[in-house]
């Protein structure tokens, strides 16, 4: 890597079978947006990918050209965007934004492109999909304009959906329905999902399997359920900790203490040794590896010598 | 729809009168008309006299109110020159003018705008840099010099086009004398149009880059490329039409430099337009026609405006649904 740049993300590494739905949570500035944006190389300028490797049935997608790329983009990867509102253009009616899509994936008619847009518009329970075919974005509500983009995704039944922050900009009534939209969908086609969240109350909902990361690494692996009952990474049990529900009402929310740091001074060894509470001189000098907890898949010196500590004492007793 | 132009019509009375009042007022600052009127020997006496005929005696007030009674029947003055009505000689001039200024709003869209785009699709391209610095010295360079270099090359070095006057004119529908639909009047138009044209262009070039390069960076852009659109699309389709908002607003304000960049040019090459015709009387003291000449360019500046704000609806469907309900 050249000089002043920096690396988002490093050493990340994961699977996703087909039809799978999982889950990718951290702070601001983990580096979650990016991990989804890279997949489809649309990360933004200057930002580019230095090495590695993302395959798609065994296709590699980081050495692919732009043209390469648009086959996959759309058809076989689609992705939903944070802001609903700032997502479509405003100048071009939703039919146009629809039909569009469909066309320059296939040789179809656009009467026939009208056809599967107004069907798709329909599965997300738009009303009256005939006349939203015909308006424009501004004539929508933020609630509304989700779900056109839900639709736009499915027109060419992709195979996986990365879907970052869908419901973030949303008010909270709106969201529950458009997440509940979104998991319906992918269950009933059968589509993968690539859910990029800050919200761990949105992800159990919906993610079989959640990756954790913080500065730009994954720290902890492993069934949603799972993590979310018994986290193991101290991040993730911070995480936890912080949500209101685990509060007594009446009392100071929980925090994890400090603040994510940026990509130009991240801490030697385990990066979060700084906030944590574990810390010890090992995790300053190191960088932890994998290591399967029972639970989870995790990265922490402590989780790792509370193991040996357990397999020691096994062998003590045997 | 109605009641917008309705009001755009109450503004551009309101605009008319404070542009009637001013050029009025400078009026009697010009100089003496009836000294460019009458032959030397005519005796101070027959002078006053013909002081008197013409109202020129009169009080500021007195006067302005003759001219606006006339004005409001269509009667802008009469011109102390040709002896004919002012509006008259004006829109006589008015086709030539039109037409070299059209030409060169046709240049500028046709150049500047792939320009631009290009310019920002592709900033560090050695050609967009070129034309980067390109732009920078054509805003710096007053019209006059590009016109005076352009005869220069094109009409004394080169030979190619002539350097003056409008050439042969047809005549188009009895409506107007046109220079457009013969080859002598179109190489005729072709220096003058063109050197308007530079005098625009940089502007244009770098409005367009600059809100071109604003629109590439938004959501929608990235929402657009993630549904693997071709790169042609999401240029031409979806980033031009939101770059072209502010684009088209900018381009009315500009009708304005336009004006005054055309008696520069007509000037210069002879053209026998408005803008000629306009330094013409200033200098013969011809101050009816001067009148009428800011005030028909008062109104060509309503009127371009108007259609500006019109065509902006066409690409802004949020200000086209505001007119529906205003």
């Amino acid at each position: 890597m050249k000089k002043r740049e920096l690396a988002a993300l490093i050493d990340v590494s994961f699977t996703l079978n087909r039809g799978e739905r999982i889950a990718i949570v951290g702070e601001s500035g983990a580096g979650k947006s990016i991990l989804g944006f890279s997949i489809v190389n649309l990360i933004s300028k200057p930002g580019y990918i230095e090495s590695g490797s993302i395959k798609l049935e065994n296709k590699e997608l980081t050495t692919m050209n732009l043209r390469q790329l648009q086959e996959i983009r759309g058809k076989r990867i689609a992705m939903i965007f944070q802001d609903p509102m700032m997502t479509l253009n405003p100048v071009l009616t939703i039919g146009n934004q629809l039909v569009e899509t469909i066309r320059s994936h296939t040789n179809i008619s656009y009467k026939d492109a009208r056809n599967i847009a107004i069907e798709k518009l329909h599965n997300v329970q738009i009303s009256s999909p005939e006349k939203r075919f015909d308006q424009y974005p501004h004539e929508l509500s933020g609630g509304m304009r989700q779900r056109v983009i839900i639709a736009a995704v499915l027109l060419l039944n992709p195979d996986i959906i990365i879907a970052d922050e869908p419901t973030t900009a949303l008010d909270v009534t709106i969201q529950a329905e458009i997440l509940q939209l979104l998991l319906s969908i992918c269950r009933d086609n059968g589509v993968a999902l690539i859910l990029i969240s800050h919200d761990l109350g949105v992800v159990s909902k919906v993610a079989e399997r959640t990756l954790v990361m913080y500065a730009g690494h994954i720290v902890e692996e492993g069934p949603t359920l799972e993590i979310i009952n018994d986290p193991q990474h101290p991040y993730t049990q911070g995480l936890l900790n912080a949500l209101p529900q685990m509060t007594i009402p009446g009392q100071r929310l929980n925090q994890i203490q400090g603040s994510m740091p940026s990509l130009a001074e991240r801490p030697t060894g385990c990066a979060f040794h700084p906030r944590c509470p574990y810390a010890t001189q090992k995790c300053k000098q190191e960088q932890p590896q994998f290591i399967y907890s029972g639970v989870s898949s995790v990265a922490c010196f402590m989780i790792e010598d509370m193991l040996n500590e357990f397999a020691d004492t096994d062998k003590e007793v045997l | 729809m109605l009641i917008f132009l309705l009001r755009r019509l109450l503004q551009a009375c309101f605009v008319m009168i404070i542009i009637s009042l001013i050029s009025f007022s400078i009026q009697d600052k010009l100089g003496d008309p009836v000294q460019q009127m009458v032959a030397m020997t005519v005796s101070p006496e027959e002078r006053n006299q013909l002081r008197n005929e013409l109202g020129l005696n009169d009080g500021f007030l007195i006067q302005y109110w003759r001219f606006a009674k006339g004005a409001i029947q269509g009667d802008l003055g009469t011109s102390y020159y040709y002896k004919e009505p002012a509006l008259d000689v004006i829109l006589e001039k008015l086709p030539a003018t039109l037409e070299l200024a059209f030409c060169a709003i046709l240049i500028v869209i046709l150049i500047a705008t792939p320009c631009g785009v290009m310019a920002a699709i592709k900033p560090k391209h050695i050609l967009s840099r070129l034309l980067m610095v390109t732009s920078s010295i054509g805003l710096s360079v007053p019209i006059f010099i590009v016109a005076i270099l352009m005869v220069y090359i094109f009409s004394i070095e080169l030979n190619i086009a002539p350097s003056f006057g409008r050439g042969q004119t047809t005549e188009v529908l009895g409506l107007w004398e046109s220079g457009l639909f013969n080859k002598n009047g179109l190489s005729h138009l072709l220096l003058p149009s063109l050197s308007l044209a530079i005098a625009l262009m940089p502007i244009f070039v770098r409005l367009i880059r600059a809100e071109m390069m604003d629109v590439l960076q938004s959501e929608y852009i990235r929402f657009a490329w993630s549904k693997g659109l071709s790169a042609r699309r999401i240029y031409f389709i979806h980033a031009l039409k939101n770059t072209m908002l502010p684009v088209i607003t900018v381009g009315g304000i500009q009708a304005g430099t336009l004006v005054a960049y055309t008696i520069l040019t007509e000037t210069i090459f002879q053209w026998p337009g408005m803008g000629f015709l306009f330094m013409d009387s200033v200098s013969r003291v011809d101050t009816p026609l001067v009148s009428a000449y800011l005030i028909v360019v008062g109104g060509i500046f309503v009127i371009t405006n108007t259609f500006v704000d019109l065509i902006y609806g066409l690409f802004n469907p949020t200000v086209r649904l505001a007119s529906h309900g205003l």
